[in-house]
Formats: C-alpha cells, structure tokens, sequence
C-alpha cells in the first residue's frame, strides 16, 4: 500500500510541473492559446457571427472585405467570416468525435491486450494489421456510398480506422510496465487487476495519449476537411473543407476566398502539433532534471568544486596549430594523465566536471586497474584516453599523451580526432562491457574482424580473413570458421566478448582499454575471459587499462591500481599495497563491501564512522 | 526466405478476403434501394423490381458476395451502373495514371528525406532545427491544401506550370514532366518533412549504440560507419514509415487528382462514391488494398534483408 501512496503521489508532482513547465515554454503558451481562442470563438459562433451559415445575400456575391462583410462574401453572397466561425465549430466537434471513439476502442483494447496478453491480444494485432493497410480516405469513400453525406458517421469510422494508434501506444506501455516490481507489489498485496490498471497503468498511458490526441485530432481535421473538398460533406453545412472548394472554384476572380479556409486549418492543426511537441518537451525535460538531480546528489562533493575552470578559448585554439612536446622524462610513459578534467556544459551555462584532476600513468607490458562505484568517473577517463567520449564532453584540465605525444595536450578542450584517429585500432584499442550491444547485429563476425584490419593495417581480405580465423582460435574459440560465419545473435555472450578481444588485439595495439570485460558475463565465463586476457597480454607486452569495480578482478589481474571516487583520484598504488594496507576510509569501504560477497552497485556514503567500521573489518581479513 | 515470402503473401490474401468481406457486406446493406436510385424518383415499382433482378440485387447477400468472387478471381470487376464500362477496364486506364505519381512521389520522398534526415542527424545546429521546423509545418499543412496554393500561386498566378495536367505520354516528355511537377510536389512534401525528422531521429538512436563507438575504437571512419552500418540499422525505420506514407498518399492522391484535373483513380473514385455505383467502388477498394499488400510485402522482404534476425527466424 506504501508503495501505492508514493507512486500516486509523486504522479500529481509530475503533473503540475509538466503543466507549469508546459507554460513556460513560448511554443506551449502559443499553442495553447491559439487553441482556446479558436475553441472559444466555434463555441460562440452563434453569438458572435453577424449572418446565419446559409444566410445568401444573392445582390452581393465575391464581395470584396467591407464593414458588413469584413471578409468579403462568396459566390453565394454568403458571408465568409461566419461561414469560418460555424465551419470552426464543426470542425472541432468532429475532431472531438473522431479522437472520442478511437480512445473509445484503442485504449481499453491496449490495456487488455498489454495486461493480459495471449489470444486477445494476438486476435487485436491481427486487426490492427488490417485496419492500418487501408488508406483512410478510401474508406471514407466507401463510408459515404454506403451510408451518405455526414459528418459524423465518417468521423466515427475515421475514429474505428485510426483507433490501432491508441492501441498500439497503450499496449507498448502497458507491457512494459506490466511486470515492473511496484505492478508485481500492487498485486502481491491483493490490488484487483481493475485497480491496478487504474492507479499504476493508467498513469503511465496518460501523457502519451494526450500527445496521440493532439496528432489524431489534427489528422481528423485534415481528413474531414479533405471530404468537404471533394464535396462529399453535407451541402447543408458551412465548413472549411466545402469553404476551401468554393474558393478553389472562383480561384479565378477572388483567390482570396482561398486564403481564409486554409489559414483556419493550418492554425488549428498547427496548433495541435505544437501543443503534441510541447507536451512532450515538458515530460522530456522533467526527466531530465529528475535525472540530474540524481546525478547531483551522487556526486554532491564534486559538484562543489565545479566553479567552472573553462580553459582559456584563445588559448586553446593556439594551441591547435602545433602541438607541444610533452615533458622532458616522460617520453617513455605509454600512456600518461596528467591532471585530467573532464566536463559536460549545463543548460544554465556552468560546467559540470566528472573527471577532476586525475593523474597516473601506464607503462608497456603493465595492466593498470582503474577501481570505482559507477558515476566515479572511470569510464569517461578512459575515454578520453581512447578520444570516444560523446560529442558535448569537454576537456577542462589537463594533458594525455600516448608515446611520448600529446593526444590531448594542456589548454585543449577536446580531445584531437585528427591525432587519435591515427592511434586508434592501430594503436589504442578498445574490450567494451557489454559484449552483444557492441557487435553490429546486422554484419557477420568474420566481417566485424576483418575490416578493421583491411581498412587499419592495409592487408588484403583474404590475409585478415586467415588472421581472423587465427585470432578467434587464439582467444579459445573451438570452431573459429562457424563463428566467423555467424552473425553476432547466433552465438553466446561469452563467445561475443572473445570475438571482441579478438578484435581488439587484431591489428597488435600497444595499449588495449578494457571497459568492465567481464560484468556483463557469467561466472564461470568470467575466470575464463580473465586468464585469456592476462595470457594475450603477457605474450604480446601490451599495456592495458582495465577498468573495472570489482576488486577480485584487481587482484586476480592487475599489477598496479588507481581508486576513483566521485570523479577524483583517491589512491594509487601497486595492488599488494593496496589491498593489504588501503590508506583511504573509501578504498577500505570499497574492500571491505567486497569482502562481503556484494559488488558494490549502489552508491556508499562515505560516512567516516561506517567506513572506519567496515575498514577495519577488512583489514581483519587476510586478502592478497 | 521463400517461407518467409510464402507466409506473407498467404497473410496478405487474407486481408484482401476479409477486406472485401466487410466492404462488399457494408456497401450492400445499407445504401438503401439501389434500384431506386439509379433509375430516379420517377420509376414506377415494376421498372425498380426488373432493375434490381438485372443487377441481381433480388437474390441473399453471400450468393451476390461468391457470384462477385468468382467473376473477380478471373479478372472481372463487374460494369458500372451507370456507364456500363467494365470495372476493370476503366481501372486499368486509369492506374498508370495514379500509379505513376505515387511511385514517383514515393521514390522522391525516400530519397530526399533521408538525405535530408541525415544531415540533421549528424550536423545539427541550423540544419537540423530547420528540419525540426519543417515536421512542424509540414504537419500543419494537408497537402491538398499545399496543392490548391500552388495551382493559385504558380499556374494561374504566375503561369510558370499548367493549371490543370493531362497525363499522356504523346504530347511529349518535356510537357509531360511539366504537368506532373505541381501534383507530385503537392503529394511529397508531407511525406519529406515527416520522413526526414523521422530518419533524423532513428540515426540519431543508432548513433548512441554501443557497437558505432566500438566501430570508431577499431579504426573505422565516421563516413563507413554512418553509410555502412547506421544508415543500414536505421533502414526498417525508415521504410515503415514509407509504408505508412503510402497508405496514406493512396487515399490522398484522390484528392490532389480533382485539384489538378488529373484523369486518375481519383475522380473515378469521387464519382462513383457520389452516385453510389457500388462496382465501382468495390473495384477501388480492392485494387487499393492489393497495392498495400504488395508495398508491405516488398517492405517484409526489404526488412528481412536488412535484419539478418528477421531472415534467420
């Protein structure tokens, strides 16, 4: 029930800030605006108009714009201005008419066939199937020879033809919160299936549905109208549709007839569209500052420090031209960081570092463990190493250099595609983490291999093809040409990840950057990729940086260890070191979560008590 | 693969069964006396009753629905009410006419929407929030609509095209390009603005993959990587959307063929709807759906070449 409360809860906050962020946004206010007033003025029609719809005044027709007619009157001499107030009137109800009846069907239908699945729901996709391979306005067509000229019975078949929309939208999200752990709560604590539809599901279909409306009823508008064009409408009727066509007619002599009927509809649809895109703006936004104010409390130590240190621009781009040499008596550092930052530039201008001042070195032939929770920063400081971080990273302190050149040199706040595009799969190469999202699905393996080192090393096909067939017998693959043959979902994790050690050591790097190799693995596959890794390095003198959490992996594999914390380097050292007399409280909290038998995946609260505590715990235990 | 294809094509000629099921079903029953209306208020009883058995109307519903199968699955559509002239025949006139725009506009719109999209895609900044713009406006805009404002604007205005386009080969290819350009534009605009802004987020989507950053550690340049592997993955989404902009352009090129006064499916199509001669309607509906069978089949095929998963299973 808790759980319940909280979720309900928190739905009416997101609500109300949706709504006044809705607000804030021009595009919002203007869409809103122009809606209501269009609204406001159909609803008043008969008020306000001066003539009645049908009103012909036959001595005044294609009357020109005057004090009595202020948009000038038709072939008819009817007069425009309140022929587009009763159209705007028609126009909406039909709309409304339109998107009712297909929410009418979509949604109950989605919610069935996303909660409860099985027959229905395959029965619902067929007819769906059917219902969205007919082209709409034939079926108008059709809806008219059978049944006549009205509004409303085409309004409601157009709603029955579009309601797969609603289904759809609500099927998707109902599945993919259907088996959510607050869903399975809810359930468990004896929530009939009608409430729990109503309070968890329901919430979640909401929003989608009112952007889906807005679309639907803009595409009712055009459709309608469409219909009235080709003079299929009720002649009785004054609408935009039929308005549009008489004006088409006398194109001729008043096209500016034209001009009112098309305005009408392109703001009231534009409207529409603008308050969909609006809507979702808003509920995008308010993810975002959920998300960052995560992220803010995470690392609310580092966030302090982030008075922006924006390097000097005129500097930089100095800078650019030539490239300084690195420091005397550092040359024979593969890879060197030297008081790297890195950051990411925020919405309000000031620059949020999640790398701060990180120095250590790698030198051939060493592997060099990079140890820390997730959100420490040691994944975005290995690729700045590799030059992949995303596109609105910046460099805010600090050099890199790879063999004795800078690849990021000092007052740069990018890093130099143009000098690590020549290092990269030649000389840096890359093991990622999760093995199956990092092969492309739609290439063969053997393909993936032997690219990179046609295009890298410049060999022939049929030579990367032997090397490939070599390298995946290398990484203990038993039949190298049945998975050189297969695509990337015919073949186990643990067999993806060896094919990306394959082809991370393909074109012989000098520094191989391992990003958390074995996490997404099994465990017994997990020992397997480890000896592999550390025998390939042996025999080829590699450098690595292995980037990982776990400290079982640290020991098992690395010489040396740097620890980061909320994007900070906390300690450095050689593994013996450091696992046997840990100087930080985090590094002791770290070791000892991990003597614990648990992988530290949730964020630790450095609380000096606690860690002193679980500290000393682990200094208790023998570790090396 | 040719189970694959076997499978669609069976899924599809269901479709087109239930399909004309429900409309055959639907026209029949409630259109009222057909007899009536054809031969005017003036007819007495006895003319209504020797129409209605000339046309068969006298006789249950599933005898007339298998009697039209029959005559169909040979080629027949039955005649027009009203002009006589054999369904399929006047059909097959005005197909390639029809056809001939659509496909066009279709091949028009994949291309510049994904150029299009692309670009926003991987250049952002101006490029992309005028693509941005452009959804916006494009979906305010029905494209009859568009169509109406080029005809005033262009050919009656200014005279640049011909207001009103006759589609025969004869008068030469020069003239004829010249007709079809005002009515293609009108039906393909919708169609880029929408599709670039939707190739403009699936690349987007597979920029962000794993594996492109895995591509781009291993040596690959940006250009392989955005033509080769994402334009590839991001394909299936961007030919659904074709497929649904198909569906959609079959209906509204009726529309866009009354503006232009183009002799195609459409004013056939308004014709018979107005006057209610049902063997010409029936006739349209099935050769529409035939054709988005067809697409979605291709579309299938297409997907399935692109995604070896789909082809594997």
């Amino acid at each position: 029930m808790g759980v319940a409360a909280k979720t309900g809860q928190s739905g009416t906050v997101v609500r109300s800030t949706v709504m006044r962020r809705l607000l804030k946004n021009p595009m919002g206010i203007a869409s809103l605006v122009i809606l209501l007033t269009i609204a406001v003025l159909a609803i008043l029609a008969p008020v306000i108009a001066p003539f009645e719809e049908n009103f012909a005044n036959i001595s005044k027709t294609l009357a020109a714009p005057d004090s009595v007619n202020i948009m000038g009157t038709d072939s008819a001499g009817r007069d425009t201005w309140s022929r587009l107030l009763f159209g705007a009137q028609l126009t909406l109800l039909s709309a409304l008419l339109c998107a009712g009846v297909a929410i009418a069907i979509g949604l109950p239908a989605g919610l069935i066939a996303g909660y409860y699945g099985g027959k229905f729901e395959a029965v619902s996709n067929w007819v769906v199937s059917i219902l969205m391979s007919l082209p709409g306005l034939i079926v108008l067509l059709t809806i008219r020879a059978a049944f006549g000229p009205s509004v409303w019975i085409s309004m409601i078949a157009f709603g029955v033809l579009i309601s797969p929309s609603y289904f759809r939208l609500t099927r998707t999200a109902v599945q993919s919160v259907r088996n959510e752990l607050y869903v399975d709560a809810a359930r468990v604590s004896g929530l009939s299936d009608l409430s729990i539809i109503a309070r968890h599901i329901f919430s979640v279909v909401r929003a989608p549905i009112i952007i889906q409306t807005a679309a639907i009823a803009g595409v009712a508008i055009a459709i309608q109208s469409g219909l009235e064009f080709l003079g299929l409408g009720d002649p009785t009727k004054a609408t935009w549709g039929v308005m549009l066509s008489e004006g088409f007619k006398n194109v001729y002599l008043t096209p500016i007839l034209l001009l009112w009927p098309a305005l009408a509809m392109a703001l009231t649809i534009g409207g529409l569209v603008l308050l969909g895109n609006a809507i979702r703006d808003a509920l995008e936004d308010g993810e975002k500052i959920k998300h960052r104010k995560k992220r803010a409390a995470a690392t609310a130590e580092s966030t302090s420090s982030s008075a922006s240190t924006t390097p000097d621009p005129a500097k930089a781009r100095q800078s650019r031209k030539f490239v300084a040499a690195v420091d005397a008596g550092t040359e024979h550092h593969l890879v060197k960081v030297t008081n790297l930052g890195v950051g990411y530039p925020q919405a309000d201008g000031s620059i949020k570092k999640v790398v701060d001042d990180v120095s250590f070195h790698v030198d051939r032939g060493e592997i060099l463990g990079i140890v820390g929770e997730s959100g420490s920063g040691k994944s975005q400081t290995a690729f700045s190493i590799l030059g992949l971080l995303p596109d609105n990273a910046r460099i805010v302190g600090g050099s890199i250099q790879f063999d004795g050149n800078y690849t990021v040199a000092p007052g740069e706040d990018r890093v130099s595609q143009e000098r690590l595009s020549k290092l990269r799969g030649k000389r840096i190469s890359y093991i990622p983490q999760e093995p199956m999202s990092n092969l492309d699905p739609a290439f063969t393996i053997g393909y993936q291999l032997v690219t990179p080192m046609v295009r890298v090393l410049g060999i022939s096909k049929a030579e990367a093809r032997t090397r490939a067939l070599k390298l995946l017998t290398d990484v203990g693959i038993a039949n190298p040409e049945l998975t050189f043959n297969a695509y990337p979902h015919e073949v186990s994790g643990g067999m993806a990840q060896r094919v990306l050690i394959a082809g991370a050591i393909s074109c012989e790097p000098d520094l191989v950057i391992a990003d958390e190799p074995t996490t997404a693995l099994d465990v017994t596959v997990q020992a397997d990729v480890l000896d592999l890794l550390r025998e390939l390095q042996q025999r080829l003198n590699i450098g690595v940086i292995l980037v990982t959490h776990n400290f079982g992996v640290v020991a098992d594999l690395c010489d040396r260890v740097a620890v980061m914390q909320n994007g900070r380097l906390v300690e450095e050292g050689t593994v013996r070191d450091i696992l046997r007399n840990p100087k930080e409280p985090y590094t002791q909290t770290l070791l000892g979560s991990m003597l614990e038998g648990k992988t530290p995946m949730t964020m630790l609260v450095s609380k000096p008590g606690s860690a002193a505590q679980s500290g000393s715990a682990a200094q208790k235990e023998p570790v090396a | 693969m040719i189970k694959f294809i076997a499978k669609r094509l069976g899924s599809g000629l269901v479709v087109l069964f239930v399909v004309s099921v429900l409309t055959f079903t639907l026209l029949y029953t409630s259109s009222g006396s057909i007899a009536q209306n054809i031969l005017g208020d003036q007819a007495t009883p006895e003319q209504v009753a020797l129409k209605e058995q000339e046309l068969g109307l006298d006789q249950p519903l599933f005898v007339r629905y298998f009697a039209w199968l029959g005559d169909a699955l040979t080629g027949n559509l039955g005649a027009s009410w009203f002009t006589s002239e054999p369904v399929a025949s006047s059909l097959a006139t005005r197909i390639p006419v029809t056809m001939t725009m659509v496909f066009t506009a279709m091949i028009l719109i994949a291309i510049c929407a994904a150029l299009i999209g692309v670009a926003a895609a991987v250049k952002r900044g101006w490029v992309d929030r005028v693509v941005q713009i452009g959804a916006i406006v494009g979906d305010s805009i029905p494209g009859y609509v568009i169509g109406v404002f080029l005809v005033t604007i262009l050919a009656i205005q200014l005279g640049f095209f011909p207001a009103t386009s006759t589609i025969s080969p004869e008068v030469g290819p020069e003239a004829w390009v010249y007709s079809m350009t005002l009515p293609v534009i009108a039906l393909l605009i919708n169609g880029v603005t929408g599709g670039a802004q939707q190739i403009r987020s699936a690349v987007i989507k597979q920029l962000e993959r794993d594996y492109v950053r895995t591509l781009r550690s291993r040596g690959i340049g940006e250009r392989e990587i955005l033509f080769k592997h994402v334009l590839r993955s991001a394909a299936p989404a961007g030919l659904t959307v074709l497929s649904l902009q198909l569906i959609g352009m079959l209906g509204g090129v009726v529309i866009i063929e009354q503006i232009f006064a183009l002799p195609g499916m459409g004013p056939l199509a308004v014709a018979a709807t107005t006057q209610t001669d049902l063997p010409v309607v029936m006739g349209v509906v099935m050769y529409t759906v035939v054709v988005v069978i067809v697409v979605n089949l291709l579309v299938d095929i297409l997907n399935g070449w692109l995604n070896p998963k789909v082809r594997v299973s």
